[in-house]
């Protein structure tokens, strides 16, 4: 699983990138988790709110910071489809 | 199902009838909270002033006509005012935001050409969530799907410049005369250095890439349609968010209000910042800009400046420059615009604030 973090490199993008490392942490699930800051690549994933979080490729989440719960439950939903 | 802003689909085999008379009763319900709540806001804030005389006369048993007194006075009737005045509208204007997204904005602006595309854009710079942070992805979306340059700057410079916040507290502060004015200036610059922007054809100083890459297919998102609960629940969340952040600021803002009500003798500032000297509009633009701080920040300055004798023009000018004009959003701006662009944004807007800024100095 890839977790791309998409955000110009602000303070809530740095919240974010918090959060889901520790509900991958929590979760104990395998994720790469990786920040996205060049807005030529933020804009390949078509959001035009950061901070934004893109599983495996797709926008879950964006506008705000995600709580850790919230991610948690994205990556255990996810988990459960590919199972 | 439920993508985090609560996205509702109807269960398979619900009866419409059904559903929609549980939407009606639903709204009874939440109309009639809120009309309650409403009343006990307004019950709350009409016994704001009692209050405060009580706390201090009765409870601090201060001597009236004392310096310490007006102080306390005045902090104990402003403080809770304001907050409670920030509190109801950063709920409302939470409730508005909810029906604009960034994509919905887009979709209205990208159909519109110029002069009457600015005057929109600035106006729903105002009740679109902005955040400058997004300032970057904000500005590829619109420019990439059509969205006139000149356009999309008017939105960038009335997002940050026409704000609740600053709004509420120069109302709570200084009267709605102050407030107006500081909205209506603020949205007529938004407009006009959009407008100018826009004829001055700076599109080639837009980084190249921007043009080449791909705008349509950009995430509709979370353009949803929500119900009532949700947008009062975007609504606290809000109000949670911003006044949670802020009252610190608010607080102090007041309190060197009251600081200068009691203390500070008047006429102070007037020798630096009064509307005698041609030099402080410029200077207080100048100032503002390196300075960053968000709307509720400045205005324990503002109110410190102008309790001292300052000018309002020169006062406005400074806040405006400080909250629209800030380095850390030209810097994030230069990912996308070429250093030409930026100076001839800085200097656009720039100029407006200063003319606004002699404007009032003349007029008031």
């Amino acid at each position: 699983m890839k977790i791309a973090i998409l955000g110009t490199g602000c303070a809530k993008c740095q919240q974010t990138a918090n959060n889901v490392r520790q509900a991958v942490a929590e979760a104990g699930v395998d994720a790469t988790v990786y920040k996205v800051e060049d807005p030529r690549e933020i804009m390949k994933f078509h959001v035009m709110r950061t901070p934004a979080v893109a599983i495996d490729g797709t926008v879950r989440i964006s506008g705000r910071v995600p709580t850790v719960p919230e991610i948690a439950s994205l990556l255990s939903a996810d988990r459960g489809a590919s199972a | 199902m439920n993508d985090g802003y609560g996205k509702h689909v109807v269960a398979a085999g619900e009866a419409p009838e059904a559903a929609g008379r549980h939407d009606r009763w639903m709204s009874f319900r939440i109309l009639g909270t809120g009309a309650i709540a409403l009343g006990l806001w307004w019950a709350a804030y009409r016994s704001l002033s009692p209050l405060a005389e009580w706390i201090t006369y009765t409870l601090l048993s201060l001597v009236p006509g004392s310096h310490l007194t007006s102080a306390v006075a005045f902090f104990t009737y402003e403080a809770p005012k304001v907050l409670m005045l920030l509190a109801l509208v950063v709920f409302g204007v939470g409730i508005v935001r909810s029906f604009f997204t960034p994509e919905r904005t887009r979709r209205i602006l990208a159909g519109n050409r110029e002069s009457a595309g600015n005057v929109l854009a600035a106006l729903l710079g105002v009740v679109t969530p902005f955040c400058s942070c997004s300032a970057v992805p904000l500005f590829l979306g619109f420019v990439t799907s059509g969205v006139p340059l000149g356009v999309t700057f008017s939105f960038l410079v009335s997002a940050p410049m026409v704000n609740e916040i600053a709004l509420v507290l120069l109302y709570g502060l200084f009267g709605w005369k102050i407030a107006a004015l500081y909205a209506g200036t603020g949205l007529a610059i938004a407009m006009v250095s959009g407008w100018v922007i826009g004829r001055l054809g700076m599109e080639k100083h837009v980084e190249e890439w921007v043009y080449e890459a791909p705008g349509e297919g950009v995430d509709e998102g979370t353009d949803s349609r929500l119900d009532w609960r949700e947008r009062i629940h975007y609504g606290w969340e809000a109000v949670r968010d911003i006044v949670g952040k802020v009252w610190p600021w608010v607080l102090a803002g007041i309190a060197v209000g009251a600081g200068i009500h009691g203390f500070v003798p008047e006429n102070f500032m007037t020798g630096i910042m009064g509307s005698g000297a041609w030099w402080a509009v410029p200077l207080a633009v100048l100032l503002g800009i390196p300075m960053y701080s968000n709307a509720a920040g400045i205005i324990p300055i503002v109110e410190a400046l102008l309790g001292k004798g300052a000018a309002l023009g020169t006062v406005l000018a400074f806040m405006m420059s400080v909250i629209a004009l800030s380095l850390p959003e030209m810097i994030i701006l230069r990912k996308v615009l070429k250093v030409r662009l930026i100076a001839v944004f800085i200097g656009v807007v720039g100029t407006g604030i200063l003319i606004v800024g002699y404007l009032f100095n003349a007029l008031l």
